[in-house]
């Protein structure tokens, strides 16, 4: 992990705007990306929860866990655990998302 | 709010072998206002740079841990500048005010941008200012043809210089100026000639982090973007060129995005896509934001987003320009709108 870095998804902007309804402060914030992220990953099987409001930690069906610190690093860590990229471009992707399903 | 002023601004000077990189860096070097201009270049070439800031570096590549090969870190260029940075901070050497990159004509700029962006000492001195391409007037159609390095040069640039434009035909300009805005739709064109040099103001001082310049420079870009005359479906396919599978689109949302599902989906894309993403840029209407949020990336990397005051126009909708490579338009549309609505 690099440790210390801002992502880029953790911004100023998301601050300032208060990211969503949802959002009025940092935890909010917090999980509410790990409920929208959630939404996805059940998709590949995996599950992501908060740490301490610092890290996240990235779980599959087996029990295999890593701890991730951004929206980069998480990506990384579920290609290793699934051998392959989660592209949101995938049709079979939205079109669980565009059902809702 | 990102604090820009803080940093020093890197300009990336890049372009085929021969379009005139270090001629326009010589010209721009001589106006007196830049002579605090700090500069690294890859190799001493024909056109001698009489600077009193110039070093040369070697390039070696260094693949940084869990990272992609677009996310490289220049492991040569890292030194310089941090040896640069160390410098000036013993007032060893006359306080630079920016710094400028010359790349090697068949380098890739994106290691470069990397470097600056990316590495953990140098982004907290240093921010990524504008990239530069020159291209050549007479041979740019040629190199386009043939040399992608050509292409992805001008797929990621700010800004393009068309340099010899006093010595090719007026119809091979105008052909060249099609291609180039094909590729890259946001870039602004700058002639080069003999006697002409393009404005230095706009090549060395205004970027899109600048507090001063940002809002005038995202209006720059989607005026580019989507009124050009290639943007809305110009087609010329050939089959031996590289630029055939790169083009450029503008998408224009009129629901309100969701910062954190922008995110998501926009950290995702690039992870399992970003070489293909060549450049996003865009002027977001962020949910619950007063003005607009400005996005802009190059492949995997992603400047820090900048919350503007106001908007630049009238318009308040979220425009996003891609220039992607075998990705089509309806597959980003359809995967952003889904993204959204999941917040």
């Amino acid at each position: 992990m690099l440790g210390g870095e801002v992502h880029w998804t953790d911004g100023a902007p998301s601050a300032g705007a208060q990211g969503s309804a949802a959002a009025q402060t940092r935890r909010a914030e917090r999980l509410y990306r790990v409920a929208l992220i959630n939404g996805l990953l059940g998709h590949y099987g995996l599950a992501l929860a908060d740490w301490q409001g610092s890290s996240y930690l990235l779980s599959n069906r087996t029990g295999r866990t890593e701890i991730v610190g951004d929206l980069a690093q998480l990506w990384q860590a579920a290609e290793r655990m699934l051998g392959r990229c989660c592209d949101p471009l995938d049709p079979t992707l939205l079109e669980r998302l565009e059902t809702g399903a | 709010m990102l604090e820009s002023a803080a940093y020093l601004p890197v300009y990336v000077i890049t372009g085929f072998l021969g379009s005139g990189k270090t001629t326009l860096l010589q010209r721009l070097l001589a106006a007196p206002e830049l002579s605090d201009t700090a500069v690294l270049v890859n190799e001493f070439g024909e056109v001698g740079l009489d600077h009193h800031l110039l070093r040369r570096v070697d390039e070696v590549i260094v693949l940084v841990q869990s990272g992609c090969l677009c996310c490289t870190i220049r492991g040569d260029l890292s030194a310089a500048i941090r040896d640069l940075y160390g410098r000036r901070e013993r007032g060893e050497i006359a306080p630079f005010a920016r710094l400028a990159i010359e790349t090697t004509g068949l380098a890739d700029p994106v290691p470069i941008l990397s470097t600056v962006m990316a590495e953990p000492v140098i982004r907290h001195h240093f921010r990524l200012g504008q990239v530069i391409t020159t291209v050549d007037g007479v041979n740019g159609l040629l190199h386009l043809d043939h040399q992608p390095e050509s292409v992805k040069q001008a797929a990621v640039a700010d800004r393009i210089v068309v340099t010899k434009t006093d010595i090719a035909t007026r119809g091979a300009i105008r052909k060249l100026t099609m291609r180039l805005h094909r590729v890259n739709p946001t870039a602004t064109l700058l002639a080069m000639t003999i006697d002409r040099v393009p404005d230095a103001t706009l090549l060395l001082t205004a970027d899109l982090d600048h507090p001063a310049a940002g809002s005038e420079e995202v209006h720059r870009w989607l005026t580019l973007a989507t009124a050009g005359p290639n943007v809305a479906g110009h087609h010329d396919h050939g089959v031996n060129r590289h630029d055939a599978r790169i083009h450029a689109f503008c998408l224009t949302l009129d629901r309100p995005l969701d910062w954190t599902a922008f995110g998501i989906w926009l950290s995702m894309l690039l992870h399992s896509r970003g070489t293909d993403v060549l450049r996003v840029k865009g002027l977001l209407d962020v949910s619950g934001a007063d003005g607009p949020v400005v996005i802009h990336g190059v492949q995997h990397l992603v400047h820090p987003p900048v919350h503007l005051p106001a908007w630049p126009d009238g318009d308040r909708r979220t425009r996003l320009v891609f220039i992607v490579r075998d990705i089509a338009r309806a597959e980003i549309e359809r995967s952003l709108a889904a993204f959204n609505c999941l917040g």
